[in-house]
């Protein structure tokens, strides 16, 4: 019996060594900065070199802490049931969509950041754009591979008309707009364009035999020709970058964004209200806005910088091209009929 | 010594165990005896501490032990099928409670123990490897190695085979003798009670209703289920009962219970009938015999004598082999 | 009364951690909605109810689920028999290999069932992909190992005699499995189906990505009304139905359930080699094993494709940082960080699932005391029923005052984990030690041990293997749960499926291939585990 007890010991002194609580003792970013420390509340989708983190953690002397967890939606709704007792100082990660809830709860505090050049023109209109700062902006379109397109000796299609046209009969895939950020995009362009009448279009849509799909990576990895099982569908929901990743061994990309269906998303950051080191966020809200954060948005995040004059890497430049005029809803419009537009949208895709 | 009091015990509202009173004094044996489900085991567990009491009190030389975990008792219980730990060995099994008390020297008292109860040289074997009467040996070694005050036997013998259970009885007396353990047995076979025991306490529908020195509860039980448990084959009443005890020369009473050989075949006796059936066991003929004024009871002859049905016998009475029931029974 | 206030003191432990961590979150979720800006207001809650939509909802998660229940032990019973009872080479392994995807992250068997499903993969033809039957598939997929397990051990260890007297007494091999097998079984087949249930009840991943957006349920509508939509007197009210399905569910399993007679000694039988009238069954579990395999083999080969061509680059590039950086962390590393949480998990489910265990499988002296263990155990289950959502945005809106500011904890993840893996480490220990004849106990408090040594001496022997068992199952749990890790906020340290489905948020082949690479390591290390717990042969691991 006692040498039982001794091996159960024995086995589980080195594991608990090993565990989580054991681990976070000797974490170096633990013991950085010398001005506090400052936490950042966003999504998961976040994401900044190593090496950049720790540039702000020097040149502020504030400790970095990120909370990372779920996506936009998740994010907006913890950051208002949180908004009497914030789980940090700053949020990033709030997009047009989801913005107008999140200010008209209170969540944000003042802002008081300058914008440096190009940034204004992403900011939100009214009393938002005092609390929410813009970091990033990408915009979501109809991707189709070109290679199929080619072989199968059809032009590719330009707008939303084309892919509700027996022509491409069976060949688009969508996210869902329930529960996909870009699936939602989607039929906010299709609003955008549409205005009263989407649901007809939508109809028209769902007719031409359109695949409506989980969630992004079940469309493009799943479905999309050029994704990564190899589907049978060559239009698919992305983004304006996504023929940047698709390259051929020519260095030519095979894939490309049609640039007339695109809807402008644009990722915010605010100083959380009632924050424990509010000098701390607004130093990391501007530490996010200069170039050193701009120029690895990305290969970081996969989004275009909102600042002017920033170098984006080769391959972007070369095939990640954003429209000039992309479909925009006003934020407070998205927040009133969010619901009732995803009802009846679910209502049609279902029918 | 060992003092019950109004010990009660119930399940879900049922009484099992109703106000039973018993006293048992120091180095005795006591047999409890009753049919299956006289909450007898029920009784025991009570006074082990595994059972809560509904009322009463169960006390140890006037120290109440109700409040006081089995574990601080210093009653050893034995179960029935003995209840050895399957992962230690014999010889740890009957150490264990020497281990508990950080004995010095437990090996040679288990040693010791193993020995009294004949079973040397298995300390180093798994209970799975033993017979069914060599556990209960080991189950008895391990119960008796820290000299309890209080030896609790549940049923010890009747998960064996009848001629190992007639031995181990009688071993087990001995043995009880030699370590003069103060024992309480519950059984239902009254054999092995008359065996180890030197007083019986009969309990029926968790109540007791006789208790005593053994010889005397057995020459007087006190009713005629009594009689029947105890092993009388017959509980006569009335008329029949008067012609019995005539016939053995013993004072009228309302009831008598008479053994299977109560009744002897002999040439000239004072009853008379006809038999009904015939069997021949190794010791002697075995009868049923319609005897006049009394009915058809069981009747011995001896092994010469071979009477069939239908025939004529006359039949005598052994005072000895009857009891008359309702007396004697307060104790 | 002393029993009772030692009964309490016990379940203090795990019933405080289970209060802290499930119903206070859980409770203040379900609170926001009862009381929208501040004022109770249960008609709104009420109304949710009435809705349309939220009985078809109802409708379709209480179908789906029994759906997938009903296939899962219809395939399950015949490869229980085949695993269990026959003597054929290689059974621990399928056995361990059945159990992969129990633990397999849904985002994984989603991509790789539409691969197999969707339109360009092989079964494409079918036309399954995004309909109900896909969801079914998945849900038997998850879940049918619970029921080979569960009902498996039983088989094991059923006495052979009574078939034997059946069958002596003229009954044909179908006969007696219908008059004597099936009812001797019927106990284990219950708890395994209601186990199942509530799985099949509560999924969310695999709904999501194989029934597309045509089917919602209870689980994914709570998902959607809290993030998307932000009703939450609609999520509130959901969850209360969804708890008020599940407390009725583990009531009624609760009298099912039956416990064998542990002062019985039963003869065991041995496996026997196949005979004709086995032929069925064997069959059957080919089938099964074919329809869990292709899946996983999908991945697998999906993993090694490169450019066209096959190669290990996927899983050479597993320590970088995937395509232009889509990852703060290299897959080795979350694999670490998957790992570490895995055993804090695991710890404290064990912790809690023996205590718990200990607590209800004591003798009952009353009726009382009885009924009070009952509702202990199906408190403890409760954790199976209430969705991670709700369970996830109750932690932040409860755990954010002293003493309880644990927010940021570390351990909040794995505590999370371990609520998750805790009803799967009851079930398999609780029959275990309700097997132990109490009269042991009794034994060894007669000859003088206190509780605690009896514990060691009679207890532990028996529980000591099963609890490993237990471990394992709650290791292995721990390293694929998604759901509740996603939501919690962590630093930069993500676990290994919460990477995999980073992965998967990026364009970009090596992307694609690395999250293929990284689900099969995660298959591989879970399976490893598995097999580490098979070789135990405990044969009550799992026994719900």
């Amino acid at each position: 019996m006692k040498s039982l007890l001794i091996s159960v010991v024995a086995l589980l002194v080195p594991l608990t060594a090993c565990s989580v609580v054991g681990e976070q003792s000797d974490n170096p970013d633990q013991d950085g900065g010398t001005g506090g420390t400052v936490v950042l509340v966003t999504h998961e989708s976040f994401k900044l070199p190593q090496r950049v983190e720790r540039q702000f953690e020097d040149e502020s002397g504030y400790d970095l802490q990120t909370r990372a967890a779920g996506d936009a939606g998740t994010l907006t709704t913890k950051l208002v049931l949180t908004k009497d007792n914030p789980t940090g100082d700053a949020a990033f990660g709030i997009d047009n969509t989801f913005a107008s809830r999140a200010v008209d709860e209170g969540v944000f505090a003042d802002l008081d950041v300058e914008l440096p050049a190009g940034a204004e023109k992403y900011a939100l209109d009214g009393d938002a754009a005092d609390v929410l700062a813009p970091i990033d902006n990408g915009n979501v379109c109809v991707n189709v591979d070109q290679t199929w397109f080619a072989s199968h000796d059809l032009q590719p299609p330009t707008s939303f008309e084309d892919l509700a046209d027996p022509a491409y009969r069976g060949l688009f895939v969508t996210p869902s707009a329930l529960s996909s950020s870009p699936g939602l995009a989607f039929l906010l362009a299709t609003i955008a364009e549409y205005g009263d009448e989407w649901p007809d279009y939508w109809e028209r849509l769902m007719a031409n035999d359109t695949l409506v799909v989980d969630g992004w990576e079940d469309a493009y990895f799943g479905d999309f020709t050029q994704g990564g099982a190899h589907g049978s569908r060559p239009i698919v929901l992305s983004y304006d970058s996504s023929p940047a990743f698709t390259l051929a061994d020519d260095g030519s990309s095979t894939t490309s964004a049609l640039l007339d269906t695109c809807f402008r998303q644009v990722e915010y950051a605010g100083v959380l209200e009632g924050a424990d080191n509010p000098a701390g966020a607004r130093a990391l809200i501007e530490f996010l806005l200069s170039d050193a954060v701009q120029r690895e948005l990305p290969e970081s995040m996969f989004v275009f910088p909102v600042v002017d004059g920033i170098k984006l890497p080769p391959a972007w430049e070369k095939h990640a091209r954003q429209p000039d005029s992309p479909y925009r809803l006003a934020p407070a419009e998205i927040a009133a009929n969010r619901e009732a537009w995803l009802e009846e949208w679910r209502d049609i895709v279902t029918r | 010594m060992l003092s019950l009091r109004d010990v009660s015990v119930s399940y879900d509202g049922h009484r099992v165990v109703d106000e039973v009173s018993l006293d048992l004094p120091d180095g005795e044996v006591l047999a409890v005896l009753g049919p299956s489900g006289c909450g007898k085991s029920t009784l025991l567990r009570a006074i082990a501490g595994l059972e809560m009491l509904a009322g009463g009190s169960v006390a140890w030389d006037g120290a109440d032990q109700v409040d006081v975990p089995t574990h601080r008792r210093g009653f050893a219980l034995m179960f029935q099928d003995g209840q050895l730990f399957p992962h230690l060995t014999v010889g740890r099994n009957v150490g264990y409670a020497l281990r508990l008390r950080r004995v010095p020297d437990s090996a040679g008292r288990v040693d010791e123990l193993l020995e009294m109860v004949g079973l040397r040289g298995y300390a180093d074997r798994l209970p799975g490897t033993l017979s069914g009467g060599e556990r209960q040996r080991v189950a008895l070694a391990r119960s008796l190695a820290v000299e309890p005050r209080l030896l609790l036997l549940d049923e010890p013998l009747s998960a064996l085979d009848a001629g190992l259970r007639e031995r181990l009885a009688g071993e087990l007396r001995e043995i009880l003798r030699t370590a003069g353990t103060t024992t309480l047995m519950v059984t239902h076979d009254h054999e092995e009670a008359f065996t180890v025991a030197e007083r019986l306490a009969v309990m029926r529908n968790g109540e007791v209703v006789q208790q005593g020195a053994i010889d005397q509860v057995w020459r007087a039980p006190a009713d005629p289920e009594t009689a029947l448990f105890l092993g009388y084959a017959h509980v006569l009443t009335g008329e029949a009962a008067a012609a019995v005890l005539a016939a053995a020369g013993r004072d009228s009473a309302p009831a008598v219970a008479i053994r299977r050989s109560a009744l002897e075949v002999v040439a000239a006796g004072p009853l008379s009938g006809t038999v009904r059936s015939s069997r021949i066991t190794p010791q002697q003929v075995r009868l049923e015999v319609d005897v006049d004024r009394v009915g058809v009871v069981n009747a011995v002859s001896p092994l010469d004598r071979h009477p069939g049905p239908g025939q004529r016998v006359e039949l005598a009475v052994d005072a000895t082999r009857l009891a008359v029931l309702g007396r004697g029974s307060a104790s | 009364m002393r029993r009772l206030s030692g009964l309490a003191a016990l379940s203090l432990i795990p019933v405080a951690v289970l209060g802290v961590f499930f119903v206070l979150p859980v409770a203040g979720m379900i609170a926001q909605g009862f009381w929208p800006e501040g004022e109770f207001d249960p008609l709104a809650v009420l109304e949710v109810l009435a809705r349309p939509r939220v009985h078809r909802v109802l409708w379709f998660t209480v179908w789906s689920a029994a759906a997938g229940t009903a296939i899962s032990v219809l395939l399950g019973l015949p490869a229980a028999q085949v695993l269990y009872r026959l003597d054929l080479p290689g059974r621990r392994a399928v056995r361990a290999v059945l159990l992969v995807p129990f633990v397999l992250p849904t985002v994984v068997v989603g991509v790789a069932f539409r691969q197999l499903l969707g339109e360009a993969g092989p079964l494409g033809i079918l036309g399954l992909d995004q309909t109900a039957i896909a969801i079914v598939a998945g849900l038997v997929f998850f879940n049918v190992a619970v029921v080979i397990r569960v009902v498996g051990a039983a088989w094991e260890s059923l006495d052979p005699r009574p078939a034997q007297a059946a069958a002596t007494l003229g009954a044909a091999p179908w006969q007696v499995f219908r008059t004597v097998t099936l009812p001797a079984l019927r106990p284990a087949i219950v708890s395994a189906g209601s186990v199942v249930f509530l799985f099949c009840a509560t999924a969310f991943g695999i709904v999501l990505t194989l029934g597309g957006v045509r089917y919602s349920t209870v689980e994914t509508e709570i998902y959607l009304l809290t993030t998307t939509v932000f009703d939450l007197e609609g999520a509130a009210a959901l969850s209360v139905l969804q708890l008020a399905v599940v407390v009725v569910l583990l009531a009624l399993t609760q009298r099912l359930r039956t416990v064998p007679d542990p002062t019985l000694e039963r003869p065991r039988p041995t496996a026997h080699r196949p005979t004709r009238a086995d032929v069925p069954s064997v069959v059957v579990t080919v089938l099964l094993l074919g329809f869990v395999a292709a899946p996983i083999l999908t991945l697998v080969a999906g993993s090694l494709r490169v450019d066209g061509g096959w190669s290990l680059g996927n899983y050479r590039a597993l320590d970088t940082s995937g395509q232009q950086q889509a990852l703060l962390a290299p897959v080795t590393d979350a694999l670490a960080t998957s790992l570490r949480t895995a055993v804090d998990a695991t710890w404290i489910s064990l912790t809690m699932g023996l205590l718990v265990a200990l607590i209800v499988t004591r003798r009952s002296l009353t009726r009382a005391e009885r009924r009070l263990r009952g509702t202990l155990d199906g408190f403890f289950m409760l954790p199976l029923g209430v969705s991670a959502v709700t369970l996830g945005f109750g932690f932040l809106i409860t755990l954010d005052q002293p003493p309880l500011d644990l927010r940021d904890s570390p351990m909040l993840v794995p505590i999370a984990q371990a609520l998750v893996a805790l009803p799967l480490v009851v079930r398999t220990i609780v029959p275990v030690l309700a097997g132990v004849d109490d009269r042991q106990r009794q034994a060894a408090a007669s000859l003088g041990a206190s509780p605690l040594r009896a514990l060691l001496t009679v207890d532990l022997p028996v529980v000591w293997k099963p609890l490993l068992a237990a471990g394992g199952f709650a290791f292995a749990v721990s390293l694929g749960e998604f759901g509740a890790t996603s939501f919690l906020a962590r630093d930069e340290h993500p676990t290994l499926p919460v990477v995999i489905y980073q992965l998967l948020g990026h364009p970009g082949e090596l992307n694609y291939g690395m999250a293929l690479a990284g689900s099969v390591v995660l298959a591989t290390t879970t399976a490893l585990v598995v097999l580490a717990v098979e070789r135990l042969r405990v044969p009550s691991v799992g026994a719900f």
